[in-house]
């Protein structure tokens, strides 16, 4: 998977926790909170949805790291390429 | 469940299908947790639950869910739909007319504007409004600062800002009324959770009342795959070495989960982990507060009585006192509602008037009487209670009342006991919250009104804050 394909996992998770945002001007190297109405509960949902949806672990104390797509592309893309084989 | 499915072993088990319980299911369910709700009565709700009697319908306790807002992401309501994935209008909330709290000589009038109540005080206590607006600020920053202090009294805080003991007692009615399980004082936190849920935001109700919510709960739990048991009481949880692994059922059915959510209470959820404690023994963590309430039903819409109002607080007294009745109910205050004054779409009208009034009664008194003497204790008292609320009802009067009802029921402490696990019929639960949720046992977690939320939305997000914190995010 490309990093822009995991930004796209991002991008379709949150659509699926938080419908009613507009997402489709989300600048990849800002964070999100500060562009999206979205709380830690909601990225409690970005880490279980990528639990559910890829197999993917995010432990409590990375969850920072999921700060912006950009932050989110770095920090998955070897989570990714680790579950994929 | 078929075979497959009843062997693989339970992530989770819920104890309660209230609010807190079925939210709580909702998420560990949508993240593919195999979770059971274990309920003893055979209706889920709880405390919110609903019942049909003599071909009617009718709910427990709701006069009207509080935290209504029509829009706003940052509430309490936005947080908790996005939470159970729920689209806007799921629960088809309609929001109230008025509402009025009436003290001896003063009126102060509340909708789900706050400009409203701004204005009543304004103008009833013109000499307190600045210490009012300054109340105002002091919670609405508690809440923006969202910190756990322990108890705070919410009657020193609020003496210290508002000199005129008319206006506190004024303001405290409602917040207790929906909420304090605590004689005559609150903590602050709560005191502020409760301003925000009712003077600030509002009331509203489902046309179909409390079913509808519970529908939709159920519907979701049921769509992620949960598994619901009624009928199902809890005799024991079972603990080894400070572990929590599992409840027998009063079946003598024993169930294994890594953890257990228990929505039962405080000094309930104690007693289940310690067969050998008796009720004495947590007396200190059981409430002291439980209520009454009459409904009749008339044939006639409230408002073709002269009553247009929601709900109404009131007190006849110089102080309001909240505290446990010494009589079976306490004449002094109470709380009448009329589910039938809401603005529910397209002009839609419940079929009956229906007059709804709560106030304090005393659960020894209730559930030491016998069958006989319970019966005569319901006919005796029920008048006198319709009586003492149309005191407060300017537009009608207590032989109108009586002349149009054509249905009345009654519920009691002792009512409330049999339904909900509640020690002492305390309908607000303890005096002492576990704001963490945590317990003596590892794997055992509380949620619901012992938890310190409060009100139908405060329960179910009290069961979504343990169910993310202590199960979702240590990886289930």
């Amino acid at each position: 998977m490309t990093k822009e394909d995991i930004k796209k996992v991002v991008l379709d998770i949150i659509s699926e926790i938080a419908p009613d945002e507009d997402l489709s001007n989300v600048q990849p190297d800002v964070r999100l909170r500060d562009q999206l109405d979205l709380d830690s509960m909601d990225f409690l949902d970005i880490v279980m949805e990528l639990r559910k949806q890829h197999g993917i672990e995010v432990p409590e104390e990375d969850y920072q790291k999921l700060a912006s797509l950009d932050s989110c592309a770095e920090y998955l893309t070897p989570k990714f390429q680790g579950a994929s084989t | 469940m078929d075979a497959a499915e009843a062997g693989k072993a339970l992530d989770t088990i819920i104890i309660g299908c209230g609010m807190a319980g079925l939210a709580a299911g909702i998420r560990l369910a949508m993240y593919g947790q195999k979770v059971v709700i274990l309920e003893k009565h055979n209706v889920p709700g709880g405390l919110n639950s609903f019942y049909f009697k003599d071909g009617r319908k009718f709910d427990v306790g709701l006069h009207a869910v509080t935290n209504y807002v029509d829009s706003g992401r940052r509430t309490h309501m936005g947080t908790l739909l996005r939470q159970l994935r729920l689209p806007w209008d799921s629960f088809q909330l309609s929001p109230q007319i008025s509402s009025r709290i009436a003290f001896p000589g003063v009126d102060l009038r509340f909708d789900n504007d706050f400009s409203t109540l701004e204005s009543e005080v304004a103008s009833a206590f013109p000499r307190d409004i600045d210490a009012f607006r300054e109340l105002r600020r002091t919670v609405l920053a508690h809440n923006a600062a969202g910190r756990d202090s322990g108890f705070i009294s919410a009657r020193k805080v609020v003496t210290r800002i508002i000199r005129n003991s008319l206006l506190q007692d004024m303001l405290f009615c409602p917040l207790m009324y929906y909420g304090s399980a605590t004689e005559n004082d609150m903590d602050f936190g709560q005191f502020a959770i409760l301003w925000n849920a009712i003077f600030e935001e509002g009331f509203a109700r489902p046309f179909e009342g409390i079913r509808a919510i519970i529908g939709v709960l159920l519907d979701r739990y049921r769509s992620f795959g949960g598994i619901r048991r009624m009928k199902c009481g809890v005799s024991r949880i079972l603990t080894a070495n400070g572990i929590a692994h599992g409840v027998e059922l009063e079946s003598g059915e024993v169930l294994t989960a890594g953890n257990i959510i228990s929505t039962a209470g405080l000094a309930e959820t104690r007693l289940l982990c310690h067969p050998e404690m008796r009720r004495r023994d947590v007396a200190d963590l059981t409430g002291r507060l439980s209520f009454c309430e009459t409904i009749s039903c008339l044939d006639t819409q409230p408002r073709l009585l002269g009553c247009d109002e929601t709900i109404v607080f009131f007190n006849d007294s110089e102080r309001f006192d909240y505290s446990q009745s010494r009589e079976p109910f306490d004449l002094r205050s109470g709380v009448i509602c009329f589910p039938n004054n809401y603005r529910y779409p397209d002009g839609m009208a419940l079929p009956e008037g229906v007059l709804r009034v709560t106030g304090i009664a005393s659960h020894r008194i209730w559930t030491d009487y016998d069958e006989q003497a319970y019966l005569r204790g319901k006919s005796e008292w029920f008048p006198r209670i319709v009586a003492s609320a149309a005191r407060f009802l300017p537009g009608t009067s207590e032989d109108a009342i009586q002349h149009h009802t054509v249905y009345r029921d009654m519920f009691t402490p002792r009512t409330i006991s049999k339904y909900t696990s509640h020690l002492g019929g305390a309908v607000y639960g303890s005096p002492v919250k576990s704001k963490d949720g945590l317990t003596a046992f590892k794997g055992l977690y509380l949620a619901g009104t012992d938890q310190g939320f409060l009100g139908i939305v405060g329960a179910m997000l009290s069961g979504i804050n343990i169910a993310n914190k202590h199960v979702l995010m240590k990886g289930g």
